[in-house]
């Protein structure tokens, strides 16, 4: 019999505001133990949260971008569980009035994703194993978070893969988040279920905890989805229940019973008052919202004629498509935007070894002095190899693009000057001629070397052979 | 008592470092009978009034509280001194902040006493389920302060400072007030400030003064009803209250409810109506109106305020602060042996209750139904202050029970909350002062109920009563420190 495979993503994504959602603690990575923390973010009896504005709007702009819907009245509700981590022995989230809802994403296949809900939520601290010991560290808890449910969607794995790809190349351009899934602040849990092919409704799903990369999610999917197939195909029933995966043993396992399932008791955070959200507001930040990654990438493929490849490295970090358009805004020949693009790509990308540093886009050229460099290639004044050793140059000294070009360089040269230096170049390279000569076609190219070592690059490569050829062909 | 005392002060009769001894000399002596302190802060109140005696004698202007000797209840926070809410699961818990309330007055150099005594987690009314010895009543120790404010109320009434801070989540400072013959004010809901007021249910809470005086309750509460950020749910008062206590009381509606009148023993609805009877002669108009849900208040209190404390009670796990209990194997061990061992009965009872009805299958016919109820009740009494100006009642059913009451059934102390409930339910302001002494000389108080943000009315109202009477149902009754006699 044929299954098919049905998975849905909830996803959580810490904001990168300044400070935590209910006090005024900063939200910094790291950080020695329990020094992010105050009275209210450890809970200390007496103490009450207060919304951090920020965390609205960080969140409404992620609502946007996924094209959700933004409630007009919202509400925070109390999580109640009890685990050392979770000082208040209840979590603020929301239950049943998201900030956002009914939202979508399509996919490279055009498939579309549907976000049923996105809602805001404080972080819980972290448990350190020592020495025997357990101890807490806090300084997490009370940073924001948003978690991003999607319909069960997802046909496969890879498809989920892409999804949280466009949710990290969103978030990221939206600046509301760095999602970085080795820090934690991107984090997702995967609801898997899996139906005969025949069948409509879905079948029972479980829930696959805290997945930290992607390829985690892979194996993880993988095995959950053929477990249950084997035991739908034995004739059993898949169990509701939380697993957990263990990277060593590739596997998944139940976390807890389904008699112990959690009772999260949710009732409306009575230490906060509802959010009301205004459409002017929601406007004001639709407004504010800059070109997202999706639209972005069709434009780059479409008007700039760019290679889909090229484009997307473009266009995945936002400075680096910053820099991009600056650096193309006035140019007149769509071959210009290529010439960019592949002097960013081999010139500038070389110089980043980490994708933070391709994110941070520090280069000691400005869009400026690029603009010049990318008008002189398009003026025919300078070819690309003399562009690219510019430009290495001015990325290495951070010289402008004239300090480097002289006047000189720049005046190119008339047919006759260059028949003169490729006649010099016949004169002089005997070995080369005899070779041409003898019937190694190969030789030219030295020849040609010499000639765009004399003219320090100025020449026309294809020129030069052509006019080198010629005076070989007079001479034999 | 607070202008006399700062008249005192004023003119170098006496020093506040005088003062502050004085009422430390007369705790030391009765509270070893009363109980209704639990902590000393000698230091800080000693520094305190040191410095306001420095500013006397450089002829600078004092404020009407400053140097005055005072209490809070040990559910609010403060910096240094511990803060146990009578229970032994925080003992030795000493906060790292202060609460707003505190804050305020040490910006005006109040000098604090200490922290006295109270039900556990306020969940109680005779102050006999504090983990120490419960307080007594100042009039009759064979008889409780009342609660849960009782440690404050039986300081007061004693004679053991000048006027003090109590939390009413369901009738906390104004029972307690009714039962030591003493003026408590129960603000709006959003009124003063929560923030570092220890939770017990956040919906329902609010801080308020316990005074020999409705003219005392309104200097504190001005100083205290500041709009404050920290509390979201804060607006602060609508205006200061002092200027108003003598306005005309000619043309005010008080309105009667029946269903309030249904539960009072003989005595106290003697008493009551005898008030009444005061008002009416001092011009005033008896409006009969009906509540019929405040039959209902008390159990949609009992659901709702469980519901909040079984979540606001969730972090004492003894992992952070406040007591652990040893011998566990586990975190989760760990938590279960603490709690089981550092909450008392009324605690566990109350936790038990609130995760019962918040829990799935039961939420809807307990916690939303209670919710549903709740925004009827809320709009009644919208309803009746279209009516009338205030609303009279008794403020407890009985006067103050013989100690050893609250180890009865549990249903019969929760009804002796029957008319102080109703008004944490509708949010609104409330105030009782004393009208009276039954046949054993126990104080009798009645309560008056104003719409949200009311309380210059309430204090208006019940400060021309005071006057009209002569202030005869104040009734000094130990040895304590009072301004006349100083």
């Amino acid at each position: 019999m044929n299954y098919d495979i049905v998975l849905g993503l909830e996803t959580h994504v810490e904001l990168s505001t300044k400070t935590k959602i209910f006090c005024g603690c900063t939200t910094a990575f790291k950080g020695e133990a329990n020094t992010h923390c105050c009275p209210i973010c450890i809970g200390l009896p007496g103490t009450m949260p207060r919304l951090n504005k920020e965390v609205l709007h960080y969140a409404i702009m992620a609502g946007l971008a996924l094209n959700c819907k933004i409630a007009k009245y919202s509400k925070m509700d109390r999580k109640n569980y009890v685990y050392p981590d979770l000082p208040k022995a209840y979590q603020i989230s929301q239950h049943d009035k998201p900030l956002c809802y009914d939202g979508h994403v399509t996919l490279s296949n055009g498939r579309t994703i549907g976000i049923e809900r996105i809602h805001i939520e404080e972080d819980a601290g972290k448990l350190i194993h020592e020495g025997g010991a357990t101890y807490v560290d806090y300084n997490r808890g009370g940073v924001p978070l948003i978690e991003i449910v999607t319909k069960p969607d997802f046909r496969d794995v890879e498809e989920a893969v892409e999804y949280l790809e466009l949710i990290q190349l969103t978030m990221r351009y939206i600046g509301v988040s760095d999602c970085k899934m080795q820090e934690g602040s991107l984090r997702c849990d995967v609801n898997v279920s899996v139906k005969p092919s025949s069948q409509e409704e879905l079948g029972t799903r479980t829930e696959i905890k805290n997945m930290n990369s992607f390829n985690n999610i892979r194996k993880a999917v993988n095995f959950e989805t053929n477990r249950q197939i084997d035991v739908l195909s034995s004739g059993g029933k898949v169990i509701q229940e939380t697993m957990r995966f263990d990277v060593e043993n590739k596997e998944t396992s139940p976390m807890r019973g389904k008699e112990d399932a959690q009772d999260y008791r949710y009732f409306k955070e009575p230490d906060l008052v509802r959010i009301h959200i205004e459409e002017d507001e929601v406007l004001k930040i639709k407004e504010s919202l800059p070109e997202l990654y999706g639209e972005k990438l069709k434009r780059y493929v479409e008007e700039f004629k760019l290679p889909v490849a090229d484009a997307k490295l473009l266009v995945e970090y936002r400075k680096v498509a910053e820099f991009f358009e600056e650096s193309t805004k006035n140019v007149k020949e769509i071959e210009s935007y290529k010439n960019c693009s592949n002097l960013i790509l081999s010139m500038i990308f070389a110089k980043f070894e980490t994708e933070t540093e391709k994110e941070e886009f520090k280069i000691l050229v400005s869009a400026e002095e690029m603009e010049k460099l990318l008008n002189l290639i398009e003026t025919k004044k300078i070819r690309n190899n003399m562009a690219k050793k510019t430009l290495d140059e001015m990325l290495l000294t951070g010289k402008k693009v004239f300090d480097i070009i002289s006047e000189d360089d720049l005046k190119g040269l008339t047919d006759e000057e260059l028949e003169k230096i490729c006649s010099a170049a016949v004169e002089q390279n005997e070995k080369a001629v005899k070779d041409y000569m003898s019937g190694k076609v190969k030789a030219i190219k030295s020849l040609v070397g010499f000639v765009m070592k004399e003219t320090k690059g100025r020449a026309d490569a294809n020129l030069a052979e052509e006019i080198l050829v010629k005076i070989l062909q007079q001479k034999g | 008592m607070i202008f006399k005392f700062n008249e005192l002060l004023k003119n170098r009769k006496i020093s506040s470092l005088e003062l502050t001894k004085k009422y430390f000399d007369a705790i030391k002596e009765m509270d070893k009978t009363l109980n209704s302190y639990v902590c000393l802060s000698e230091d800080e109140a000693f520094k305190t009034a040191k410095l306001v005696d420095e500013k006397i004698a450089k002829g600078e202007e004092i404020d009407l509280l400053e140097g005055l000797p005072f209490t809070l209840k040990d559910n609010i926070s403060t910096k240094g001194i511990e803060t146990t809410c009578c229970s032994k699961i925080l003992k030795g818990y000493v906060p790292i902040y202060d609460a707003f309330v505190w804050e305020k007055l040490k910006e005006k150099n109040a000098v604090l006493l200490g922290k006295t005594n109270m039900d556990e987690f306020a969940m109680g009314s005779t102050c006999e389920t504090s983990c120490f010895k419960g307080a007594k009543n100042p009039h009759n120790t064979d008889y409780v302060p009342g609660g849960s404010s009782g440690g404050v109320s039986a300081a007061v009434a004693g004679g053991l400072c000048a006027y003090g801070l109590g939390s009413d989540t369901g009738g906390s400072i104004r029972q307690p007030a009714s039962f030591c013959g003493l003026v408590g004010l129960k603000p709006t809901y959003g009124a003063v400030s929560r923030y570092g007021l220890v939770a017990f249910a956040s919906s329902l809470d609010q801080i308020g003064p316990i005074t020999t005086s409705a003219r005392d309750a309104a200097i504190v509460f001005d100083a205290i009803a500041q709009k404050d950020i920290q509390d979201s749910t804060n607006k602060g008062a609508k205006e200061k209250t002092v200027p108003h206590l003598n306005d005309p009381i000619s043309s005010l509606k008080i309105g009667v409810a029946k269903e309030f009148f249904s539960y009072g023993d003989e005595e106290v609805l003697k008493h009551v109506n005898e008030a009444l009877k005061t008002y009416e002669k001092m011009g005033a108009t008896i409006v009969e109106i009906s509540l019929p849900l405040v039959d209902y208040a008390l159990m949609v209190y009992y659901i709702i305020a469980c519901a909040e404390a079984s979540s606001n009670l969730g972090r004492y796990d003894g992992i952070r602060y406040g007591m652990r209990e040893g011998g566990y194997k586990n975190f989760h061990e760990m938590i279960c042996k603490t709690r089981s061992e550092g909450f008392g009965k009324e605690v566990k009872r109350r936790i038990l209750l609130g995760t019962y009805v918040l829990s799935a299958g039961f939420y809807d016919a307990y916690y939303k139904k209670a919710q549903l109820v709740r925004g009827a009740i809320v709009k009644e009494f919208r309803d009746a202050f279209e009516k009338c100006d205030l609303i009279l009642t008794p403020t407890a059913p009985s006067t103050a029970f013989k100690a050893g009451f609250s180890s009865l059934d549990p249903i019969l102390s929760y009804m002796a909350d029957v008319c102080t409930v109703p008004i944490n339910i509708a949010g609104v302001a409330a105030i009782s002062l004393p009208c009276g002494f039954d046949e054993k000389g126990l104080p009798i108080g009645m309560q008056l109920i104003g719409p949200n943000f009311s309380e210059s009315r309430l204090l208006n109202v019940a400060n021309m009563f005071e006057e009209e009477t002569n202030r005869c149902y104040f009734k000094k009754v130990l040895k304590g420190v009072y301004p006349d006699e100083l």
